[in-house]
């Protein structure tokens, strides 16, 4: 096997989806590729002075800029007529949901040459799991904890794929780290994309999630089958690829693994928010086809 | 030959003969009508290079950050609550080490809201590690613009930097300018070719994080080139002077200061009143002199201390308050004096803020008073100029 692109000796978590992700996505784009990360578990843990596990040129400024910095890159490789080079920003979601997402619709608007991965954890794991706008219904993170008055957070995930449809993105998909030839499929085309793109891969955070060490990939899979985490690709506006679960699992067979839902099972008014889960799994099976 | 044009306009035109590669903008007053002619250049074919219209004047420098990292000659240029937006940004361009280039139109800071001049906005960033220097007139804020290239972008320096400039007094008034010729700045102003650009053919890591093992030492070299800047700057000043036949000083500039008695301290467009005020008494008997201040950041404590030696009292106008303890420069300027033998009583004054205008009558006041210090002694060291008692 080739060497990877992105090296080992990173510091990130045992069992942290995150390296694979970005592993897969340097795959797929390959060593002409520059990118450029914002603050976040992916910075730091790659990124120790005098350290690096980037093989391709790569750039942090801020936590809330990645995206206004890919411009940059973007028109001055234009600039200096080097357009064949893949310019990617990967960075997680309390930086593209929240913090940099003026920077992201601005990206869009201006309509760069950029592939935007998000690899998605839903929450603040740098800063210790606190809630973002990517975090799911009454997942419990150390901002949104349980309590007499509480179950977990109160409000549902934001759906920036959409957000991203609706800039005129002309290449918008969802992945996960369980699907790898999906996913490095998906980047490859990202790349050849007319303007900017987007894809948000699922990237399970075992210290954020609390699920049992080695099941990272499981819970990737998880997700997908319970309809929680469609896989699908929008091209120029129009939903133009789904992956088919062929067996719809409950929901309950993914969130009774993790500790952020645990609450769900043991405190009063559990069994409603359950069933407003399945409901949501129910509606993502029905919108986007997921079933035959 | 001189044309009368609008300030902002000859900025547009310097920036042009500059040939930058990347100009990110985002309009606020009274900048503007920077960014606007810089647009009708691109739009006419007078100047070649990519131009970007960004959401907001926080994602306007970080752009700079990408294509100055890809090895782009870069422009912006903001004021008051824009330049408060980028604030994060300045440190990070400055720690990063990219030779940005930026016009700093002077402005107050909200609240109360107000669009008119003053220097509180470049002044709340004085630590954020770039060159500040501050212009007297449009002909200098224009003669400025390729010298700031050449400062910021020397390899041993590679420290970004603003040219300051008085909004509104300076950035809308029409003035007669000398324009710049092109080939004349490219004769100047080496093209940029940093060592270090993002470029696959051979990849490098910019922007990691530094334990607390490594990030003295970032600072260290970043304070260092800093001090190598004050050197820079004069050099660069008189090698303009060399080809373009206009000077303007080193780091600091000196009017009527050889028998002074009195010596006000000032820094912009304030210059050219106190200037004025300094004839009129001059021609009464009254020894007053000016050290104009051209880089506030690096600070020109050397320069000043050598100036002031001989007056027997300093008095600071500037148009910034540190809410808390008086007027930054004045603070800066009884630093550089302490450690030193000159004993001369040091006063300050805030004055022009949001706007208020500070005239001929104004400076003619604050003299009379510092004349007076030396014989009565300091009645206030700091004080906020002209409030009106009827309007508290």
């Amino acid at each position: 096997m080739e060497e990877s692109l992105f090296a080992p000796g990173h510091r990130a978590c045992a069992g942290c989806g995150m390296p694979t992700a970005i592993k897969l996505v340097l795959d797929a784009a390959g060593p002409n590729t520059i990118v450029v990360s914002p603050t976040g578990c992916l910075e730091v843990t790659s990124t120790p002075f005098p350290e690096s596990s980037w093989r391709v040129p790569w750039i942090h400024s801020l936590f809330e800029n990645p995206a206004a910095v890919a411009s940059g890159v973007e028109v001055a490789l234009k600039r200096f007529g080097k357009t064949d080079i893949n310019l990617l920003v990967i960075g997680g979601d309390g930086s593209t949901f929240d913090i940099g997402f003026g920077s992201i619709s601005g990206m869009f608007d201006r309509g760069h040459r950029i592939t935007y991965v998000c690899y998605d954890n839903e929450a603040y794991m740098n800063t210790g799991v606190q809630r973002s706008g990517s975090t799911p219904f009454c997942a419990k993170t150390t901002t949104t904890p349980t309590g007499k008055l509480s179950l977990g957070n109160p409000r549902p995930k934001k759906d920036l794929p959409a957000i991203a449809v609706a800039h005129g993105v002309p290449y918008v998909a969802t992945a996960s780290i369980a699907y790898p030839v999906d996913l490095r499929r998906k980047v490859r085309r990202s790349l050849s994309a007319d303007g900017p793109a987007y894809i948000q891969v699922n990237a399970p955070c075992i210290t954020g999630w609390s699920f049992e060490a080695g099941d990272t990939i499981e819970q990737a899979r998880l997700v997908v089958e319970t309809c929680l985490w469609p896989l699908y690709e929008y091209v120029d506006g129009a939903l133009a690829g789904v992956t088919k679960v062929r067996r719809k699992r409950p929901v309950e067979d993914y969130l009774k693994t993790q500790g952020r839902y645990k609450h769900l099972f043991r405190a009063e008014g559990g069994a409603e928010v359950l069933a407003q889960i399945q409901a949501m799994a129910d509606a993502n099976a029905e919108k986007f086809g997921l079933l035959d | 030959m001189k044309k009368v044009v609008e300030g902002s306009y000859a900025i547009a035109d310097a920036v042009r003969c500059c040939s930058p590669d990347v100009i990110s903008v985002y309009p606020i007053t009274p900048q503007t009508h920077i960014v606007e002619h810089l647009s009708e250049f691109v739009a006419n074919g007078e100047l070649d290079c990519e131009y970007i219209n960004v959401e907001s004047e926080f994602s306007s420098l970080s752009s700079l950050i990408g294509a100055s990292a890809a090895g782009a000659r870069t422009y912006t240029s903001t004021t008051s609550q824009g330049l408060a937006l980028m604030f994060e940004v300045l440190f990070n361009v400055s720690g990063m080490r990219l030779p940005i280039v930026m016009t700093t139109v002077n402005r107050a800071l909200s609240a109360p809201l107000s669009i008119w001049n003053d220097q509180q906005d470049a002044m709340a960033a004085r630590d954020a590690g770039w060159i500040q220097i501050y212009a007297e007139n449009v002909q200098e804020a224009m003669d400025l613009t390729p010298q700031l290239y050449k400062i910021s972008e020397d390899p041993k320096i590679l420290t970004p930097s603003m040219a300051c400039m008085d909004g509104f007094i300076l950035t809308h008034v029409y003035e007669p300018v000398e324009f710049l010729d092109i080939e004349k700045v490219r004769e100047f102003l080496p093209p940029f070719r940093p060592e270090d650009v993002l470029d696959p053919e051979d990849p490098k890591t910019f922007g990691a994080f530094a334990d607390p093992s490594w990030f003295t030492e970032f600072k260290y070299l970043q304070y260092q080139a800093m001090e190598r800047a004050k050197k820079k700057i004069a050099e660069a000043s008189k090698e303009f002077e060399e080809v373009f036949g206009r000077g303007y000083g080193g780091l600091i500039d000196t009017y009527a200061m050889e028998d002074a008695e009195v010596a006000l301290v000032a820094m912009g467009s304030v210059i050219g009143t106190i200037k004025e005020a300094i004839d009129g008494l001059r021609s009464e008997g009254v020894k007053v002199g000016l050290v104009k201040i051209r880089s506030y950041r690096p600070f020109p404590e050397e320069e000043l201390k050598k100036a002031l030696k001989d007056a027997n009292v300093i008095v600071t106008i500037e148009k910034d308050l540190s809410m808390g303890y008086e007027s930054a420069l004045l603070t800066d300027l009884k630093g550089a004096f302490y450690n030193s033998p000159a004993r001369m009583p040091i006063i300050g004054f805030a004055a022009g803020l949001g706007g208020r205008d500070i005239g001929v009558k104004q400076i003619r006041g604050i003299v009379e008073r510092a004349s007076k210090v030396k014989d009565a002694g300091i009645e206030a060291e700091f004080e906020i100029f002209d409030v009106k008692p009827e309007c508290l």
